[in-house]
């Protein structure tokens, strides 16, 4: 174009030098530092085409999707008419759910408020961020606490008659304690063995988060009733 | 041609465009640094941290979706009147009157759908890759409460249309407060500005909707990126890798190489 520079300076299409960083490491704060250096690109293009063309991809696919689904819209809210069953938005059925079993102050205010605090707390803990799996060292004394710990846990869900939790914490606890007993494999049953505790934990709370959800939405029909709903139909 | 190429060259065109075609990496990195809405990314980024299976660009969508969300909430502002009966008839003068209406509710509707599924994945991808490792620590926090916010505002966006649907999913979730010990019926009050979900709570949740929980949002989202750059980018490795290496944290097996660095930056510290 414009540039009639005698000597082109530069060839490539990305950066040729990767910065090393100087930094002041106190031992224990060191995981970005170890790290090894990694090959960079050029934010722009390589990037910024990135998000462009995600954001195309998106706003087309929303697009052709408020084209197939309208969005709900039943008849003028009425004070005096309660549907039944009356359902929240689907990301608080699974609370909604958790009214069935517990009293409004558990279901609304306790277990929401734990759910967040652990959420907030989660980095500060002296959290396994090398992600060792659960079963290194001893594992007949792991076991054992694993074992203690998990089982009175899950009394109060037991006798609140909170089928979808403690069939969640049943499932979780067994697919930990598995691979103990089965000899050393491949696959997936070794996987659960290398998992680390903090994962099973969050993994735990993926699956009664997603089932009792999956129940609001559902498996309730009038009367918060069990219902099928390939028979009875969906009521939400 | 001549005449674009006198254009570009000229005064006015540079004052508003001043790196020029990114034609070397120099200026490809002006043109990160020098634009306003760009600067927050770095001028280079690891070529590990962009892939897709790094982060399945899940916070990147969250972000997308809430532009979308904006701007199709700016436009159904101009159709919307936050009063009882005139919301539900908005929404059938949506439905029926306004060109492309359904569309632009539809839009809104399940980008807000979408924005609190991936902005929950994007939380589960973080917590699984360990992300949060220090010096993120406090990022996940911001990442928590805009998880939290992004619930508030779908929510309150929630009850907007005045249906069915919206008053008895919002009268479950406002009830629900009322189990609060001490403070439940006074917060409650003070959300629907009464004590029971009518014209006042709707209007609440308006303004809620549309002007304070987007601003927190955003100055929360804003603090959110700025600290992931200040903080030397996104993590570009799953820490699962870091696995041969120590755990620097428990500190279980120790690494030569770390303990050297120690010593030489404490004899930095001493001299």
């Amino acid at each position: 174009m414009n540039d009639d520079h005698p000597v082109k300076v530069e060839f490539g299409d990305d950066a040729q030098v990767t910065q090393t960083r100087v930094a002041y490491v106190k031992g224990d704060t060191s995981i970005a530092v170890e790290r090894e250096r990694d090959e960079e690109v050029m934010t722009f293009p390589h990037l910024i085409v990135r998000e462009v063309l995600l954001f195309e991809i998106l706003l087309i696919a929303l697009v052709l999707c408020s084209f197939l689904f309208d969005a709900p819209l039943e008849s003028i809210a009425n004070p005096e008419h309660s549907p039944n069953p009356a359902k929240a938005p689907w990301y608080f059925l699974g609370l909604q759910e958790l009214l069935h079993y517990f009293p409004p102050v558990v279901a609304g205010v306790v277990l929401p408020t734990l759910v967040v605090v652990a959420l907030v707390v989660i980095p500060y803990f002296r959290i396994n961020l090398a992600r060792e799996s659960f079963w290194t060292g001893d594992v007949r004394k792991k076991f054992t606490i694993l074992s203690a710990v998990v089982l009175p846990m899950n009394i109060p869900f037991v006798v609140s008659g909170a089928v979808p939790i403690y069939s969640c914490s049943a499932i979780i606890y067994s697919l930990m304690v598995l691979p103990v007993f089965l000899p050393r494999g491949r696959g997936i049953l070794e996987r659960f063995r290398q998992c680390a505790l903090a994962d099973w934990i969050m993994i735990w709370f993926i699956l009664v988060g997603t089932v009792l959800t999956v129940i609001g939405v559902f498996f309730r029909g009038p009367e918060w009733r069990w219902i099928w709903p390939w028979i009875d139909g969906i009521y939400y | 041609m001549k005449l674009i190429n006198k254009i570009t060259a000229g005064r006015i065109w540079r004052s508003i465009f001043r790196t020029g075609l990114p034609s070397t990496n120099y200026r490809r990195s002006l043109v990160i640094l020098n634009n306003f809405f760009l600067h927050l990314h770095p001028a280079k980024v690891k070529k590990s941290s962009i892939k897709f299976t790094t982060t399945f660009y899940l916070g990147g969508l969250s972000f997308a979706l809430f532009l979308i969300l904006t701007v199709t909430g700016i436009f159904l502002m101009f159709y919307y009147h936050p009063a009882v009966p005139l919301a539900y008839r908005d929404m059938k003068d949506l439905e029926f009157v306004v060109s492309n209406g359904k569309l632009l509710r539809n839009l809104h509707r399940w980008s807000a759908h979408a924005m609190v599924v991936t902005a929950s994945l994007h939380m589960l991808r973080v917590f699984f890759t360990r992300a949060f490792h220090p010096p993120r620590e406090f990022n996940w926090v911001i990442g928590v409460f805009l998880l939290l916010i992004t619930l508030l505002l779908s929510y309150t966006g929630y009850l907007l249309p005045w249906d069915q649907l919206a008053y008895w999913g919002v009268s479950v979730g406002t009830n629900m407060i009322k189990a609060m010990p001490v403070v439940g019926d006074k917060i409650r009050f003070l959300l629907l500005g009464g004590n029971i979900t009518g014209e006042n709570a709707l209007l609440r949740f308006y303004v809620l909707h549309c002007v304070i929980l987007p601003l927190v949002l955003s100055v929360l989202v804003g603090v959110h990126f700025w600290r992931i750059r200040k903080d030397g980018g996104l993590q570009a490795e799953s820490a699962g890798r870091l696995s041969e290496k120590t755990d620097l944290i428990l500190g279980e097996k120790t690494n030569p190489r770390k303990d050297e660095s120690l010593v030489h930056s404490n004899s930095i510290r001493s001299k």
